[in-house]
């Protein structure tokens, strides 16, 4: 791992909510390195820390003291601006709530990305609907959120975080309102994403089923890592972990290669 | 930038079509509120001032009292000696014509018709630009005999001898019965909005005679001659008067000599501030129009709030998101301002219509509102903009 320069380095990172006695410290002390092409999953109960430090490595919060280093850029040292820019061209965001435009077709959810980046109209229908291919809704295109399934949604969702071709791919708890086989599906996806296209993922989840896909898990307690190594195979689903192509699991992630 | 915005704007209105439309309908009353004022106002304006001149620019009205209308001092008429000494002592006279006035119902046959009589000398039908469709005028000879002779206007004789030819045939006014000898061509909606067709004029002395029972004149018309100064005019006359009347130097005349252009500037400028004040009353419409836009913008963005929190995350800067408001904003009230204008054009020409008076396009009020209502949206925009810009994309994100 040392040498692979780290795509992501957090150091001493720490986050303090509120002040005096209501004060909260959610981070007291985080380092965490992440090399490119890793997929990470961040466990923990509720108020572990691991939202707040998903926050800051998705450039929406900046850590108190410590520092956050981003392709060696220092994250906390940039304006409100400059991280967004960071966010445009470098991250890819999905939600737990999908968080797409209501009333607004698949292919323009997608796009939206691709307008804040300035791309001429034609690149940018086309760029969305490879996205979408990839995600394996093409003919979907013009459906409306409501018009479609919460897989679904989640996977627009997931081809509007890839459109831009993002380094990294934050997914926070991003089969949290799916049921068990949809959510499967999802994960199935972003694994795919993982390991086809090298797309850095670091996913939030408390569900140790969906942890299993990710090859490293880190565990929080307390704002602290209390656990951070190699995925346990026993842990996941079988089949899960078996070299690149083999398992069950990479059915959706065969229908760009069909299109 | 700044098309990409725009791009993003029109999806947002397009996603709520309904919303939209009634967020401008403010705007749209508004601005079509305002044009139509003005530009019927000044249709409005417009038709005094041709009615005035149709009257004759030349012409001099001396009339009892300092002003005109309710609260006016009451003061004497004036006398026939007054419109001799007119006729005699002042230059540049073309025609001197004594008026009195009275209401009356005329009657012919089984109909009848409440109008009004004017008792004058043929000189009347020069100074009023009078011209006769049928028949003759009275002659000296009627006018000193005080005869029992008229000539009616168009309204008058359409409702009381329908399509019939009325020269020749007798109508009864009161007491007495009088023959129309001539029937004047029609001349429209007068400068105060009269109609000047319903009329009945007969010579003075019938009129003193047999309807007021006095010698009084209620007012003196004169057409000053062609090339002749009407202020040189007007002096002499207001000198002679306030001699004829014996007012002290000290007192303020206790009549009052209007000419047609002073008309004109009296009507117009009644109009005027008439439109004004319309026009104002609609500018505070507008001003409503606009801060509804706010209203909704403002509720607007709390709504959207998780997605402005979504457009942050992936990565739209601050300024992006304050514009798309803004512009959101700016679109809807232009595209009301400019319902508003198409609007008000179709309001403007039926009102015109309706109230006979020509429509005048008027470009510089039409470019002016939407102006104004795009100026709204900027105004109006600008803080549920800044509010959308300035959240948290956490918080944001968080917003149920």
């Amino acid at each position: 791992m040392n040498a692979v320069e780290p795509l992501i380095r957090l150091s001493g990172i720490t986050k303090t909510y509120g002040r005096g006695q209501a004060a909260f410290q959610a981070l007291k002390g985080i380092d965490l390195d992440v090399a490119p092409g890793e997929f990470v999953a961040i466990m923990g109960p509720s108020g572990s820390g691991k939202s707040t430090v998903m926050n800051i490595l998705g450039c929406l919060d900046t850590p108190d003291s410590g520092a956050y280093e981003f392709q060696r850029v220092h994250v906390e040292r940039l304006t409100r601006n400059q991280r967004a820019l960071l966010r445009r061209h470098y991250l890819g965001f999905v939600f737990q709530g999908f968080n797409l435009l209501a009333r607004t077709s698949a292919l323009e959810n997608v796009e939206l990305p691709l307008i804040y980046r300035g791309e001429p109209a034609a690149a940018r229908h086309a760029a969305a609907r490879a996205a979408l291919a990839q995600v394996g809704l093409k003919g979907r295109e013009d459906n409306t959120p409501s018009e479609l399934s919460g897989g679904q949604q989640q996977r627009v969702a997931i081809a509007r975080a890839i459109v831009t071709g993002p380094a990294v791919l934050l997914a926070d708890e991003p089969t949290g309102n799916l049921d068990t086989r949809t959510g499967q599906e999802i994960m199935d996806l972003i694994t795919a994403l993982n390991r086809e296209r090298g797309i850095t993922v670091l996913m939030v989840t408390h569900e140790p089923d969906m942890a299993a896909y990710a090859r490293r898990v880190v565990r929080f307690l307390d704002g602290r890592v209390e656990s951070d190594g190699p995925n346990n195979p026993s842990s996941g689903p079988a089949g899960h972990l078996l070299p690149e192509g083999e398992g069950k699991t990479m059915r959706p992630s065969a229908a760009p290669g069909q299109a | 930038m700044l098309w990409n915005t725009l791009i993003l704007a029109m999806r947002a209105i397009r996603r709520n079509v309904l919303r939209s439309f009634l967020t401008v309908l403010g705007i749209v009353i508004g601005v079509a509120a305002v044009i139509t004022m003005v530009t019927v106002g000044n249709g409005a304006t417009q038709a005094v001032r041709d009615q005035i001149a149709s009257m004759g620019s030349n012409l001099l009205m001396v009339a009892p009292g300092k002003t005109y209308g309710p609260g006016a001092e009451p003061a004497p008429n004036f006398k026939d000696a007054d419109v001799e000494a007119i006729r005699t002592q002042i230059g540049n006279v073309q025609v001197v014509a004594p008026v009195t006035s009275k209401s009356i119902t005329a009657v012919s046959q089984d109909r009848n018709w409440a109008t009004a009589v004017t008792g004058s000398t043929a000189d009347y039908f020069e100074a009023g630009n009078w011209e006769l469709e049928d028949g003759r005028v009275f002659n000296e000879a009627e006018e000193r005999a005080g005869k029992s002779v008229c000539v009616i206007g168009e309204t008058v004789r359409a409702n009381l001898f329908g399509q019939q030819n009325p020269v020749g045939s007798q109508i009864r006014i009161k007491q007495f019965s009088c023959e129309v000898i001539g029937l004047l061509k029609a001349k429209g909606q007068g400068a105060m909005g009269q109609d000047q067709d319903d009329t009945v004029v007969m010579p003075l002395k019938t009129v003193q005679r047999r309807l007021t029972g006095s010698q009084d004149v209620n007012r003196i018309l004169i057409s000053v001659r062609a090339g002749a100064s009407i202020d040189a005019v007007k002096g002499q006359l207001e000198l002679l008067m306030r001699e004829r009347r014996k007012i002290a130097p000290d007192e303020d005349d206790n009549f009052r000599v209007l000419d047609t252009r002073q008309l004109v500037q009296m009507l117009t400028g009644a109009t005027k501030i008439l439109t004004m004040l319309l026009g104002a009353v609609a500018a505070v419409s507008l001003l409503v129009g606009g801060i509804g836009i706010m209203n909704i913008m403002l509720v607007s963005v709390t709504e959207r709030t998780r997605e402005i929190g979504t457009r942050l995350a992936i990565g739209a800067l601050e300024h992006e998101v304050l514009l798309q408001f803004l512009i959101e904003a700016v679109v809807l009230s232009c595209l009301g301002g400019l319902t508003g204008i198409a609007l008000a054009a179709a309001a403007s020409v039926g009102l015109a219509g309706v109230m006979n008076v020509p429509f005048l396009f008027n470009p510089a009020i039409n470019v002016l509102s939407f102006l104004f209502s795009g100026a709204i949206g900027v105004i109006f925009g600008y803080f549920p903009a800044r509010r959308a810009a300035r959240l948290d994309p956490i918080e944001a994100l968080r917003h149920e």
